[in-house]
């Protein structure tokens, strides 16, 4: 236990002794919030244009958190250079050097980075929603209406798990900019026609950010699963899981 | 102490290192010398367990590296390739791998100190000259005050007052009674820190050896001769029973050390001269003819076939080329 202690320090200096972390954090913060807000202003001008139906099924604080397709990126980044940077400046060498037991460094790497975004994601969530329902106006809901604190916790959640699993892939990848390549049309292009053709529909439920996003949807008709919202994030965990697995065993076997 | 057992490397096809076995031991300075591509920084990768073998074994003082909890108080070691973040300040680099060692602050000021970084602690080495970098790598290396010190080619980079004061560093660490194991690709920079001797080449071993054998062993002495009369010199010389040998340039070499005797004869016989020195082959050129055939990435000059060949018989063959100036 001791040595794993040493070891979090260790990584937790790393982590705030470089801008790379402070930038892609508050640009995530940012992009986040500010898209939300954006589109939260054009929705209660446009409220009355809707259809009765539209009006009937509005989810306050889903529409809150459109702003969290863009701003996941910038978590993403983050996920990738924490473990990249690693990799590109050779500081892996003197990071396996100084721990070599490699299943303890990618725990304790994946933790700290981890505790980190979970805050990060955490202040995004409230105050994104905060934010959001302030500029609905009439059209907002209050945090203690079913469903919704679940969403706005679910959508820190929903964050952590895009820098956990950007983490565990670059563990596999190791280049910042192979695991860009995969990440983004897995979430912008895969995810996007797969869901937008009817029978390729059933797939895309399953991929990580059409599942995980169940999570901030309060009312029932906003998203069609065939999962509720607490399947849908761990159907996103499992995802994460097999990410990160899938870099323990390729950062034990391959040469550093 | 450090010991290799039948080391191997192999990346795909390519052998970078083939059945090494051989030991660091402490209290001197263990030079590993060999050509560009010999697997040096592969065999030192290894070491350090950055690299899996594909075949062999080493121990550092009886133990895997990989279960070592605070290795960095058992082996620094300063590696070829830049390993560090060029955007993370050098104290921050330093406390970030002393934290996971639990090694006190203090060490960090005492490295930086010791290698004269101090200035610049909380620079970012982005904005370092390679030197500095060499010189924060070699901070790091000293961060746990370890028993064993593992440096390749440290002297990259390095101006002629850095270059002097890593050989000292390296001599003062060894006398502590440390391992202290340096890779080179510079006989001559061999020559004047290493006590022992590590050869190889294309990834084998090709000698190991104290730096006294190797060098008692390996400097032919001759005598330079140049004379406007090369035709009644080497009369003379042979029928004073002296074997020469015709240079390239004209110039005649004579084995041993026999200057004063063939000045004498050639004052006798008033046979002019214009150079009559004492010679010695350099070690560079042993080296190079330890390693002649194992070089990978030489220079074309069509003279010799690339041939495998036993390393014990290279090592005892004469030398067919021709001396330097010296070393
Ligand atoms: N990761 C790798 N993948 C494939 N081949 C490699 C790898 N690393 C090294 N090699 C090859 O292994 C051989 C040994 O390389 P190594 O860097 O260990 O040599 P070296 O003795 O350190 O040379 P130098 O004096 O140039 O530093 C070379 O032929 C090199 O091309
Ligand atoms: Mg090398």
């Amino acid at each position: 236990m001791r040595h794993a202690t040493r070891v979090l320090r260790s990584e937790w200096t790393k982590l705030r002794s470089v801008r790379a972390t402070r930038w892609t954090l508050i640009a995530a913060v940012l992009i986040t919030a500010g898209l939300s807000a954006l589109i939260c202003v054009f929705t209660r001008a446009d409220f009355d244009n809707m259809s009765r139906r539209s009006q009937a099924t509005f989810d306050a604080t889903y529409v809150s958190f459109t702003g969290m397709g863009i701003g996941q990126l910038a978590m993403m980044a983050f996920g990738v250079l924490v473990v990249s940077a690693e990799y590109s400046t050779g500081m892996i060498r003197s990071s396996l050097s100084a721990v070599p037991q490699r299943g303890l460094f990618l725990v304790c790497k994946v933790a700290v980075a981890t505790g980190l975004v979970f805050v990060v994601g955490q202040i995004t969530g409230f105050g994104t929603f905060y934010l959001g329902q302030w500029l609905l106006g009439s059209h907002s809901v209050g945090i203690t209406e079913p469903g919704v604190l679940r969403a706005v916790v679910g959508a820190g959640l929903y964050m952590t798990l895009i820098g956990l699993f950007a983490m565990g892939l670059t563990f596999v990848l190791r280049s910042p900019v192979v695991s860009f390549i995969v990440l983004m049309p897995f979430f912008f292009i895969v995810s996007g026609i797969l869901s937008s053709v009817g029978a390729t529909q059933k797939i895309a439920h399953y991929l990580p950010d059409q599942a995980g996003t169940t999570i901030m949807a309060v009312v029932p008709q906003t998203l069609d699963r065939p999962y509720g919202p607490w399947g849908g994030l761990l159907i996103m965990v499992g995802w994460t899981a097999a990410a990160l697995v899938a870099g323990y065993f390729v950062l034990r076997e391959r040469d550093a | 102490m450090i010991e290799l057992l039948g080391l191997t490397k192999h990346y795909g096809e390519k052998k970078a290192v083939e059945d090494l076995t051989f030991t660091v031991r402490p209290g001197k300075v263990t030079g590993f010398l060999g050509p560009n591509g010999a697997g040096k920084s592969t065999t030192m990768r290894m070491m350090l367990g950055l690299d899996k073998p594909t075949a062999g074994d080493v121990r550092i003082d009886g133990m895997h590296y990989r279960d070592l909890k605070e290795p960095l108080s058992y082996i620094g070691a300063l590696l070829e390739a830049k390993s560090l973040h060029p955007g993370r300040t050098a104290y921050h680099h330093l406390l970030c791998l002393a934290q996971s060692n639990g090694l006190p602050e203090r060490r960090i000021d005492e490295a930086l100190e010791m290698v004269g970084l101090s200035a610049v602690a909380r620079k970012r080495p982005r904005s370092f000259s390679l030197g500095m970098g060499q010189r924060l790598g070699i901070a790091a290396a000293m961060l746990g005050d370890p028993r064993i010190l593992m440096f390749d080619e440290p002297v990259n980079g390095l101006d002629p007052e850095g270059i002097r004061w890593i050989r000292n560093l390296m001599k003062h660490l060894a006398d502590e009674g440390r391992t202290v194991f340096v890779s080179s690709h510079l006989m001559s920079e061999m020559a004047l820190t290493a006590d022992h001797l590590v050869v190889i080449g294309r990834g084998r071993l090709m000698a190991d050896t104290e730096m006294s054998d190797f060098i008692s062993s390996n400097s032919r002495t001759y005598v330079r001769i140049r004379t406007p009369e090369p035709e009644r010199m080497r009369d003379l010389l042979t029928s004073n029973g002296l074997t020469y040998v015709a240079a390239e340039d004209g110039s005649l070499e004579v084995e041993g050390d026999e200057t004063a005797r063939i000045g004498d004869l050639a004052a006798q016989w008033r046979l002019p001269l214009h150079e009559l020195s004492p010679q010695r082959a350099s070690l560079e050129d042993a080296f190079m003819r330890l390693t002649a055939e194992t070089v990978e990435y030489h220079a074309h000059s069509g003279d010799q076939p690339e041939t495998e060949q036993e390393p014990a018989e290279r090592w005892g063959r004469g030398f067919p080329g021709r001396g330097g100036e010296g070393s």
